[in-house]
């Protein structure tokens, strides 16, 4: 195996809509953030109709961000973000972490100056508006973050845990769903698992975020299929001294590595929603959303490999 | 000692603001006491009497205006102000203008650089942590440099007599508004002793407040500034419109504004004017739904992008409420000391934010004489006091803060400050807290001298707030020299664009025309229905009336209708779509006529709720709805808002006298008593009277009723008017044609009357012509109805959605 493999990904999206929009706002989080284990060469967002406004910005989270404008009246909106991502190996996360509880006690006040990387860890350790603390995720959790186990092995457990309990389930839970309702019915798709990963974490004072991305479409010969690929995938990062961020996809109950390319991350899936927007007029609307990730290092003869 | 003073008790574990520990009363309250004693107890118990009937009139109302059970909690207000030396109040007024100077610091740093969590002064879970604290605004400088425009302060005292901080409000701070009207109406009950006292006024505080906001926007001739408020849903609303009013700025929700690249419009009836002032009652994260809740109904989009490039001001900026949790207090003397290189100078009540271990244990060990809060608002936890506990409540609460201790804060409980109330016959003594507002003039900070005195509703409260039925009173500062004089009208407001009609104000003007006229219609039409005999020729020709114009369902009878509250097309349907649009044009209608308006409404109620006779509620209703007409004619500047409400109201009256005689002669010939029963409903029994002598014929009656242009309610003067208006209206807003309705009204006015009467074939056929000209007539109304819809409403017409992919 390869320590770095390259990426074409092609993410559709289209919006068609009922009743003319006479105007809208929309914001993308579509191009790739610079990590040290990934880098993107080439990268290009069509859209149609053009914009009457847009702007490149990098977010408070340091994703990059564009924001978009538009005036004139249409019927349909396409979006579609096409990039070259080289994906390496991640740093090595196998040396043995503190325990779970010396971990969480690094970051609580001192009076003293958290420094940098403590301080950004902070960000994640809180509420956000999407990932509610509750007692039933510190509950949840009680059996995989038993005392003075090693953090980075309560993770993987709690990872584990969700990965076999939870049944991926399309179509049942949105944005709107609470959390604790994913958690009583155990059903849901890969923002559900992360954002339930997430609430157990921070329910008990550790750092956790959420990282938006793609997943590798085709299975290695001898692996099996991985779920999530078919559209934008997520997964959970969890700060984990001294390690620092390591990440986790309880979707599939691996580690994010050379099949994960990210694009962003943020506290929640709110931060860094590939799309959102708000539109006047429209009626109702229909969404199509479209991923193709082609594997460029294995596949001399360009073979695509689609899911839609 | 006085009589007035005989019921009042001092409470000895409390400071008594009254009275000196020795009985006597405090210099600074003798000329007040001595006021009220020579006055005697009637007249007092006659000005507090004052006092509650101005706050009915002036509609002084907290909670919601538009509720549909019509359940508006009016304000309470006790007529004796609380007195503040000049001496006591300098040090309220330093302490508080220091603390709005810091937490525009504060915000500064939380949305820039974050020294403040960097170097540990303050924990990052506060900030971070607190549902105000919004992301996306880190970063963006608003424009002036300016973060906090509006601050108060919540103070009680102590019983060593100290003044302490309960808490801040950073975001949108209600009250100032109250506290304006709450001096104009004791002002005008106890005028005399407000006068002799020197008592400093309140609104030169808000004409700099204006003047600061204006301060900062961009170069402009005529900036246009706004009040942005939720809607008349929110339970301050009254404030929101009174203090739209006070500084001279349009009302608008949020759905007025609209964002074009970086730049803040108001959708007016002659399109898009430029905003450059905001003012904002809203909350933090529902202002953009663009950018932060996607779910907000109430903001406006791209608000964030207009703020990034500084294009306009906006009080306070997006984010403040930030500072509102108790967690800060404990850190502001270090944070004071950090940022501004001074000493905190009023001291906030004792609390312990409980993400510090050692603060933490503190808490647990003197839990009995501590209160346990929430630190972020948005917790689902109702603050506790530790010693009311059960053990197992007890144990679940300590579990709690072990837990997630960064969630929460423990505060001393403060025996607040007791001051007398006016109770029927004499002086009692309630609990008191002071809430005391700095405001960001064109020089800095001040604090307006005077506020919203709070008091709890009985005598051993300590927690007091306006939701749990305390009440307010108006605060006096006593004035040191030669200021005092007692002017609360702001100063005429300088170079400020105030006459742009948001497009929403003018639908809801139009409509509010259109629903007073016909409510008033058809309770005419109903009225002079109930009026006939049931076993008259007329009767099921009236009923049938009645059922086509909807007043009455189809399958029941006119004496049922006038209470059927399940009827959509009915009166009682009607009369609530008044009120709404009434509700939402508010800004624009005096405040008598607004009364009007809540008159008829009451009028129903009380006759609906006590099964009153119909026939005589329908009179009185009739009369009353006959004064709004008055309203609408000589009340109002003869403006575009004006003309809108009038259009309706004749578009509205066109359309039912059209309908009305068309459904009556496309059948069988009239009969004299239908007729009758026609002139009756069009108000024309008496004109026709006058002029013919006789029993009512068709032709003579059409004559009136249509052709005749100098009866206000014809046909033909209404058409005439509708024309004028619009012509009028397309002057300032845009054209708008109306050769089709012209044309419409032309053909009914000049049919040939004389052929429809009659029994024969012909004058039948030639009946049904003009039935079908009356038709066409009403379908022409509704198509200018519509154009003007598209023209001037359209904006308003859209839905907005929040989409994610």
């Amino acid at each position: 195996m390869s320590a770095a493999v390259t990426y074409r990904v092609k993410h559709e999206t289209l919006y068609k809509y009922s009743a003319e929009v006479v105007h809208a706002h929309h914001l993308l989080h579509l191009v790739p953030r610079a990590m040290a284990h990934q880098a993107c060469s080439e990268q290009s967002i069509q859209i149609t109709p053009e914009p009457s406004g847009s702007l490149d910005a990098i977010d408070a989270f340091g994703n990059p961000l564009r924001r978009l404008e538009f005036s004139r009246p249409h019927q349909e909106l396409s979006v579609t973000s096409e990039m070259k991502v080289e994906v390496r190996e991640r740093r090595a996360t196998d040396a043995p972490t503190e325990s779970w509880e010396r971990a969480r006690n690094r970051l609580l006040y001192t009076a003293r100056p958290p420094g940098n990387e403590q301080l950004d860890a902070i960000r994640y350790r809180v509420e956000s508006p999407y990932v509610r603390i509750k007692q039933a995720f510190t509950e949840y959790g009680a059996d995989c973050f038993v005392t003075g186990r090693p953090l980075l092995a309560a993770a993987d457990a709690l990872m584990m845990k969700l990965y076999r309990e939870m049944k991926y389930t399309p179509g049942v839970t949105d944005i709107s769903t609470p959390l604790l309702q994913v958690l009583e019915e155990k059903r849901g798709v890969c923002q559900d698992y992360a954002h339930l990963m997430i609430a157990c974490l921070r329910a008990r004072g550790l750092a956790a975020r959420y990282v938006s991305g793609y997943l590798r479409t085709n299975p290695r010969p001898g692996e099996s299929q991985l779920v999530g690929a078919d559209a934008s995938h997520a997964w959970v990062a969890a700060f984990c001294p001294p390690l620092g961020w390591v990440e986790f996809d309880p979707t599939n109950g691996v580690r994010a590595g050379l099949d994960h390319i990210a694009i962003a991350w943020g506290r929640d899936f709110g931060d860094v929603s590939p799309l959102r927007g708000v539109i006047l007029g429209g009626g109702s609307h229909t969404l199509a959303v479209r991923v193709h990730v082609q594997n460029m290092t294995s596949s001399a003869a360009g073979r695509t490999e689609s899911a839609d | 000692m006085s009589a007035s003073l005989q019921t009042y008790t001092p409470d000895l574990q409390r400071y008594d603001e009254l009275l000196s520990p020795d009985g006597s009363i405090r210099p600074h309250w003798r000329a007040l006491v001595e006021r009220l004693e020579q006055a005697g107890p009637d007249a007092v118990r006659r000005s507090a009497d004052l006092a509650r009937r101005l706050i009915v009139e002036n509609g002084v109302t907290y909670n919601v205006y538009a509720d549909p059970q019509g359940r508006d909690r009016l304000w309470t207000l006790d007529m004796l102000p609380v007195i503040m030396s000049a001496e006591e109040w300098q040090s309220i007024e330093r302490g508080v203008i220091q603390r709005a100077r810091l937490f525009d610091s504060v915000l500064a740093d939380l949305y820039g650089p974050q020294r403040l969590l960097q170097e540990g002064t303050v924990p990052a879970e506060i900030a971070f942590g607190h549902p105000n604290y919004l992301w996306p605004c880190h970063g963006a400088v608003p424009r002036g440099g300016r973060w906090l425009y509006m601050y108060a302060a919540d103070l009680a005292r102590s019983p060593d007599g100290r003044w302490w901080v309960l808490s801040d409000r950073t975001q949108t701070p209600s009250g100032p508004g109250y506290a304006l009207e709450n001096r104009r109406i004791v002002s005008r009950v106890l005028s005399d002793t407000l006068d002799d006292l020197n008592v400093r006024p309140l609104s030169g505080a808000f004409a700099s407040l204006r003047d600061g906001l204006l301060a900062n926007v961009e170069d402009s001739e005529m900036p246009l500034a706004v009040v942005l408020t939720p809607g008349p849903f929110n339970e301050t609303y009254f404030e929101h419109a009174y203090l739209a009013r006070q500084l001279g700025f349009s009302l608008v929700e949020g759905s007025d504004l609209t964002v074009r690249d970086d730049t803040l419009y108001l959708k007016t009836l002659s399109g898009l004017k430029r905003v450059h002032a905001v003012l904002r009652r809203l909350d933090d994260d529902f202002c953009d739904p663009a950018e932060l809740r996607a779910d907000s109904a109430l903001g406006v989009p791209g608000l964030l992008k207009v703020v990034r490039a500084g294009r306009v001001v906006l009080g306070n900026a997006l984010g403040s409420g930030v500072i509102e949790s108790a967690a800060w207090l404990g850190f502001l003397p270090s944070i004071c000391e950090w940022l501004l290189g001074e000493p905190l100078q009023l001291p906030s009540v004792a609390t312990w934010w409980c993400g510090e271990r050692p603060a933490l244990e503190e808490v647990l060990e003197g839990l009995d004489r501590l209160v346990i809060k929430p630190t972020f608002p948005n917790q689902r936890f109702e603050a506790v006091f530790g010693r009311d506990l059960t053990r197992d409540a007890r144990a679940r609460l300590i579990r709690r803060l072990r837990a997630r201790p960064y969630a929460y804060v423990a505060q001393e409980r403060l025996a607040l400050s007791q001051t007398p109330v006016w109770r029927g016959t004499g002086l009692t003594g309630r609990a008191l807290s002071l809430r005391v507002y700095a405001i960001a003039g064109p020089d800095g900070y001040q604090v307006i001298p005077g506020g919203m005195a709070r008091i709890a509703s009985d005598v051993y409260a300590d927690v007091v707030s306006t939701q749990r039925g305390g009440g307010s009173k108006d605060v006096w500062v006593l004035g040191q020299g030669e200021e005092g004089s007692q002017i609360t009208e702001i100063a005429p407001r300088s170079r400020l664009r105030n006459e742009s009609l948001p497009s929403r104000v003018g639908e809801n003007l139009y409509w509010l025309g259109r629903y007073a006229t016909r409510c008033e219609d058809k309770i005419r039409l109903l009225r002079g229905t109930l009026a006939l005999e049931r076993r008259s020729e007329v009767w099921p020709r009236a009923v049938d009336t009645c059922r086509h114009l909807g007043v009455t369902p189809m399958d029941s009878d006119p004496a049922a209708s006038l209470f059927d509250t399940q009827h959509q097309l009915g009166i009682a349907a009607d009369l609530q779509r008044l009120q709404w649009s009434a509700t939402q044009a508010r800004g624009r209608l005096s405040a008598e006529h607004w009364r009007a308006i809540g008159v008829v409404q009451r009028q129903y109620h009380d006759a609906s709720s006590s099964s009153s006779d119909v026939r005589e509620t329908l009179d009185r209703l009739t009369l009353s709805c006959a004064a709004l007409s008055g309203f609408a004619h000589d009340d109002m500047t003869q403006d575009d808002a004006w003309r809108l409400m009038m259009l309706g109201r004749r578009v509205e009256r066109i359309s039912f006298l059209a309908m009305l005689l068309s459904r009556r002669l496309s059948e069988a010939a009239p009969t004299r008593g239908e007729l009758e029963w026609i002139l009756d409903i069009a108000s024309g029994t008496i004109a026709y009277r006058t002029r013919y002598f006789d029993r009512p014929r068709l032709a003579p009656l059409l004559q009136l009723l249509v052709r005749d242009a100098k009866n206000p309610r014809s046909l033909a003067f209404l058409g005439l008017e509708i024309c004028a208006i619009t012509q009028q209206l397309s002057e300032s807003a845009g054209e708008l044609a109306v050769d089709f309705f012209q044309q419409a009204v032309t053909e009914t006015v000049e049919a040939d009357y004389g052929a429809l009467e009659g029994l024969g074939y012909s004058a039948e056929l030639a009946r049904q012509g003009f039935a079908r000209a009356l038709n066409r007539m009403v379908d022409a109304a509704s198509l200018l109805s519509d154009r003007l819809s598209m023209r001037h409403f359209s904006h308003t017409e859209l839905d907005r959605h929040a989409v994610t992919a």
